[in-house]
């Protein structure tokens, strides 16, 4: 019988900061599946790819290479459930093993804190787990709770599989793999025009200029309810995750028009798939919900929540 | 050659496109290019494939609703005007989603080329405030987004995980790692408060 597969738990800041609910549907997830989510302690920023990938490559890439080690020194692969940490970690890690100029500097920085780079792991995103490892197959089995009938928007953000032609794991022009991971939990596709385009955050545009992040967001949401809307929007990244989230009350704020889609990271569309009850990982505790002192649209979502 | 004195010092007027002086011809037979080899030194090599079709500002969202031109970019780039090219406001609009790479067809990687032209940019100075103080939060904290309030430990709780991750946010020897990495690469310089000239 295969050995049981673990990862490195690469959580960044924004899954444990701000949306843990996110981390606990991963590991109520991934239990299921039977794949060990590991600790990986001390891990910092991935860093933040927009910013410091602007700043300064080498500190961008040393940073990265030290969260790497972490993982190399433990001998498992590192999961993680952002696309901007799988931007750094996975970009970081292919530089550093195709540029020795690169590797030779940040093995120098790295020296200086007792650490060096050897390229002997490589890093995943929670949809490369599921959909390569665990299999869409095993998935499906795991559906207790299939969300029938319940419309099902998209949006797959940009770096689990841009740049395509140095990811080479879908199409970015014609993706499949999130969709069907997606789909596993019962609910219907709508596709959208603007289903592809960046939620707006990325690059340090939402840092610099939130407003027009939120145009970003906003032209998306428009996209979808010419499309006849739908009932929820799956991502697979928790900073797109807040942005289309708390993002719309930001959008009320400055463009005084008013949405209300929920938003759920993959995890936790199929924590709930799954059978786990919302409560179990705290899917109200989204940043709208609190800001906006609402809760998810159970009925709509197909959820019966008796407490509420 | 340095072409810089030629285009009448308009960098510091770069949003202005238009002025009432008619600007030097650029001579392109002895073209600068030490910013060309700068950029594909940071991670923008393919830059001299570009033969300027407007695939890359077709496919830009960005480009869409801000003034920022990609290709535009890369032509000045081209033609060494590496001061509008770094000074230029729209350089920080872009969201590095790469549909220009995934459509460019000449493999210019034109987002490659955007981080690369910022990061010479950050070198002589052109920063954003948001972004210096982005960067001091990972200095500080060792997370761009700190666990800064009781509130988000409380959300913590309330989900069922632990109120502090294992993260740097436990292990201050972590952020004491990130701090010397960021001594010996310069970056704790690069991005400290500077004296009000």
């Amino acid at each position: 019988m295969a050995k049981k597969k673990s990862f490195y738990h690469f959580l960044g800041c924004i899954i444990p900061h701000r949306y843990p609910s996110v981390e606990k549907a991963a590991k109520l997830v991934f239990n299921d599946l039977g794949i060990d989510l590991l600790d990986m302690d001390g891990a910092t920023c991935c860093p933040a790819p927009g910013v410091f990938g602007s700043f300064d490559r080498v500190t961008w890439a040393t940073i990265a290479a030290r969260n790497l080690t972490i993982a190399e020194a433990g001998g498992h692969p590192i999961v993680t459930g952002c696309n901007g940490c799988f931007a750094s970690l996975w970009d970081a890690n292919y530089e550093l093993k195709h540029d020795h100029e690169l590797r030779d500097k940040v093995n120098e920085n790295l020296a200086e804190i007792g650490r060096e780079f050897k390229g002997t792991i490589e890093v995943w995103h929670y949809v490369d787990a599921l959909y390569q490892l665990a299999g869409l197959e095993k998935i499906r089995d795991q559906v207790t709770r299939p969300f029938t009938g319940v419309r099902m928007a998209l949006h797959p953000g940009c770096h689990w599989m841009r740049p395509k032609i140095i990811k080479q794991k879908d199409d970015s022009e014609r993706p499949h793999i999130f969709r069907e991971l997606c789909e596993t939990s019962g609910a219907e596709y709508v596709p959208y025009k603007d289903e592809l385009i960046c939620c707006g955050a990325g690059g340090a545009v939402r840092t610099a200029d939130v407003k027009i992040a939120l145009e970003f967001t906003k032209q998306k949401f428009d996209s979808l309810i010419a499309a006849g809307g739908a009932d929820m929007i799956i991502t697979p990244c928790p900073f797109c995750e807040l942005q289309l989230d708390a993002g719309q009350v930001e959008i009320q704020k400055y463009f005084e028009q008013e949405y209300k889609f929920d938003i759920l990271h993959v995890v936790e569309l199929l924590a709930l798939a799954f059978g786990h009850e919302p409560d179990e990982f705290g899917l109200a505790t989204h940043l709208q919900y609190m800001q906006r002192k609402s809760e998810p649209a159970w009925e709509n979502l197909g959820i019966k929540v008796g407490e509420h | 050659m340095d072409l810089r004195p030629k285009i009448n010092d308009t960098s510091c007027r770069c949003v202005i496109l238009t002025s009432i002086d008619e600007k030097p011809a650029i001579e392109i037979d002895v073209p600068d290019d030490s910013f060309v080899q700068m950029i594909k030194k940071t991670g923008g090599p393919n830059i001299q494939n570009c033969f300027q079709c407007g695939t890359c500002s077709g496919s830009c969202p960005a480009g869409a609703r801000t003034n920022y031109l990609v290709r535009g970019i890369i032509r000045k780039a081209l033609l060494g005007l590496k001061q509008q090219c770094i000074s230029a406001k729209e350089l920080w609009y872009c969201t590095t989603c790469y549909t220009c790479t995934d459509r460019c067809p000449q493999d210019v990687k034109p987002t490659d080329v955007i981080k690369a032209i910022r990061n010479i940019a950050v070198a002589e100075g052109y920063m954003l405030e948001p972004h210096q103080k982005t960067a001091q939060k990972v200095l500080e904290a060792g997370h761009a987004v700190p666990l800064d309030k009781d509130s988000w430990q409380d959300l913590r709780e309330k989900v069922g995980v632990e109120r502090i991750p294992p993260n740097a946010s436990r292990y201050a020897e972590a952020i004491e790692e990130i701090r010397k990495i960021a001594k010996k690469t310069g970056f704790d310089k690069l991005v400290e408060d500077k004296e009000e000239k």
